[in-house]
């Protein structure tokens, strides 16, 4: 009696069983979901490092206005010494340099300055990785934005990152993630970001990411040498000086790469020299492995289906096997 | 009916095998679980970096990668058995699954209270149960809830056999009618969260090297974790032989059994990694001179040497070849697991990982903890098969 069941149980149900497993695991990338839009008031920062002259007041004003703690780390205690975006440091400016480092933005013989940040993704991977939502991304303004309360330390943003950006603090009990977030406090009270306010060159400047797109532009056509005027803090803050355009490179750091990002780079030396990733595909990171999940988990169907194969494969299983020990 | 005669002898019910608790093992054992406490205890008062060299470039180390990833791979003895016996029907297994589900609860358990000590805000961890807080499209969030579910299923699972300790057989009859909601949960639960191992991965994009990063890993995940998991049944039933003087001569006809589901299983993830490589044109990759190729190419040949050892030779031959075949999978899966996850993880070159001793033995504490929990319920509990016949 059993040996019927048990056969009827491997041609159909076992089948059924496997049928859904395959349903679950070959499941169509049909329902892809495409990179997310630039949001409808986005903002963000244009830093153009041919402008940046490596005063590090945005560094400065960063720590004071987020209330961060100096980084030490050639000792002596003598000053906020950050070699890279810490749990103690938002924005750090880095520079590239090559043999007698006497000519700026120039490859050989050469230097130029780069302002390590927070990018603020248009498809940001840490919101995307996050699991319980401590990651946002503001669809007004595309801010990302870092939640401690809803942390749980997981560091999946940090892993996940293509930029390297969000820092975890390993040296305390407890931790939180440490990324640049925009001001978001000084924004509200109608404001700028610290970095862009007190940057001397406007190399950081503040605005609308439709604004900052056609200020790149009007940068792209500049003569190199011709004079030009350049506005400090924000794009129509009228605060302008004149100078000398530099020669920029082809490329503008996250107009594209991975879906592109709301904090842009303007350079006169190629992006790989700041040891920042170049050559990404522009699909990101996390429309993929969005999904991956959506197919595998949207709307529990699939897992649903699976499991009612399953359960009715285990009930006529642990039948067969009771029988057979009461047998 | 193609099925191979069930000897009376083997389908009698599971055995506690009894014994002294106190042994110069289990002394071992406690001594390093004192060790892991003592260092948990600098964890909670100074933070991670305090114990472990992780790091911003290296964000998950061992109690991620190990303590997780491939302690949960180690403990899917029970998913990889249930499914075999109550969903493909094959009932000669059954008195295995009891010690493979023991394994499993234990390693499930273990992975999962590992999770909170290496979790910077731990405090907060309900957010993963908490649906204000779900974020669907995150990986981490389905291993998390999918991870926390199973270990409540295990115990579910594994119930039965503390009623069968108490000696309350009609209620254990009862409880064992309505499982077969919990074997099916059991048997769903880990292939979603196995495979999500993989795919959380796939986020990680350029980061991580082409010999590793593929759209197949949730599947390459998933087939490592069910050839894990007999790997370990057939590990643990030869070391247990050793251990506690067991003769195991009737039950090798069905580990060799399931060496054999390992080769298959192995022969397939191996022809799939290697036409994805193919296919996504990286064969450069394997030749290159580096550590990651390296890596590739021993993680290959650990997991080639049981396919053959399991699929050829016969008789005496190739059961004495189980354990080592066993051996070689499990170092391979684990390798597979600790390439992608850091080898394989490619970080800006100011950064390095490499665990410190502190985080090892927190990590061997954890093992050891497991171990003694094994010894103890093998000794008390009717767990490993009956062999009252001899």
């Amino acid at each position: 009696m059993s040996c019927n069941r048990r056969d009827f149980m491997r041609g159909g149900l076992g089948g059924a069983a496997a049928a859904a497993a395959c349903a679950t695991l070959g499941a169509s990338p049909a329902e892809a979901r495409e990179n997310k839009k630039v949001p409808g008031n986005a903002i963000g920062l244009l830093y153009d490092s041919t402008l940046c002259i490596g005063c590090k007041a945005c560094m400065s004003a960063c720590k004071t206005t987020n209330e961060l703690p100096l980084d030490d780390n050639v000792g002596g205690k003598l000053w906020d010494t950050p070699f890279e975006l810490s749990g103690k440091t938002y924005t750090v400016i880095k520079v590239y340099q090559d043999g007698t480092s006497v000519n700026k933005d120039q490859v050989k013989d050469g230097f130029a300055h780069i302002k390590r940040q927070c990018l603020h993704c248009i498809d940001p991977s840490c919101v995307s990785v996050c699991p319980v939502k401590a990651m946002t991304k503001n669809p007004e303004t595309g801010i990302v934005s870092y939640n401690a309360d809803a942390c749980i330390g997981c560091r999946y943003c940090v892993a996940a990152c293509p930029f390297h950006v969000p820092q975890f603090q390993y040296d305390t009990p407890f931790p939180r993630i440490a990324k640049c977030q925009l001001c978001k406090e000084e924004l509200a009270k109608g404001d700028i970001p610290a970095c862009a306010k007190v940057c001397p060159t406007g190399a950081t400047l503040f605005g609308s990411y439709n604004a900052l797109s056609k200020e790149i532009e009007r940068r792209k056509d500049m003569k190199p040498g011709e004079a030009n005027v350049f506005p400090r803090r924000t794009v129509d803050s009228g605060d302008t000086y004149e100078r000398a355009a530099a020669h920029y490179t082809e490329e503008v750091y996250g107009a594209k790469a991975l879906g592109g990002t709301q904090v842009r780079y303007l350079a006169g030396v190629p992006f790989d020299k700041f040891d920042l990733p170049v050559g990404l595909p522009e699909r990101s990171y996390a429309s993929q492995s969005e999904s991956m999940q959506e197919a595998l988990y949207s709307g529990l169907t699939v897992p649903a289906a699976a499991f009612a194969g399953l359960m009715l494969a285990a009930y006529f299983g642990t039948k067969n096997l009771h029988d057979d020990e009461e047998g | 009916m193609t099925d191979i005669p069930i000897r009376p002898s083997i389908r009698r019910r599971h055995e506690a095998i009894g014994g002294k608790l106190v042994s110069r093992l289990t002394i071992a054992l406690s001594l390093l679980v004192g060790i892991a406490l003592f260092f948990l205890y600098q964890r909670f008062v100074y933070g991670l970096g305090a114990v472990t060299n992780i790091n911003n470039g290296y964000p998950w180390g061992i109690w991620v990668v190990w303590d997780v990833i491939i302690a949960t791979g180690f403990a899917c003895g029970g998913y990889a058995m249930a499914l075999l016996v109550y969903i493909l029907n094959r009932g000669e297994f059954h008195p295995m699954i009891r010690s493979a589900l023991t394994a499993s609860v234990f390693g499930y358990s273990l992975g999962g209270l590992s999770v909170l000590i290496d979790l910077g805000r731990y405090w907060n961890f309900w957010h993963i149960l908490s649906p204000s807080y779900f974020n669907p499209g995150s990986v981490m969030f389905e291993v998390a809830a999918c991870i926390t579910l199973y270990i409540v299923v295990l115990w579910i699972e594994w119930f039965p056999t503390f009623l069968e300790w108490l000696g309350t057989r009609g209620i254990q009859k009862a409880f064992e009618r309505m499982l077969f909601v919990f074997i099916g949960l059991g048997v769903l639960l880990p292939s979603m969260h196995q495979s999500s191992l993989g795919s959380l991965l796939i986020a990680m994009g350029y980061q991580v090297h082409p010999l590793w990063q593929t759209p197949f890993l949730p599947i390459l995940f998933l087939m490592t974790a069910l050839c894990m998991g007999y790997a370990v049944v057939i590990f643990e039933a030869t070391l247990a032989a050793v251990g506690f003087a067991r003769d195991v001569r009737e039950e090798l006809p069905l580990l060799e059994k399931l060496g054999k589901v390992v080769a298959s299983v192995l022969l397939m993830f191996m022809v799939l990694r290697f036409a994805d490589i193919i296919d996504r044109g990286q064969t450069g990759r394997l030749t290159e001179g580096n550590l990651q190729t390296a890596m590739f190419w021993i993680e290959t040949v650990l997991f080639a040497f049981p396919i053959a050892a399991f699929s050829f030779g016969s008789g005496q031959s190739r059961m004495s070849r189980l354990f080592p075949a066993a051996a070689s999978m499990l170092a391979g899966a684990v390798l597979y697991r600790i390439d992608a996850f850091l080898v394989a993880y490619n970080s800006p070159t100011h950064w390095h990982y490499f665990p410190s001793a502190p985080e090892i033995l927190v990590t061997l504490g954890v093992i050891a903890i497991e171990v003694l929990a094994y010894i103890v319920f093998v000794k008390k509990f009717p767990i490993l098969p009956g062999h009252e016949y001899r």
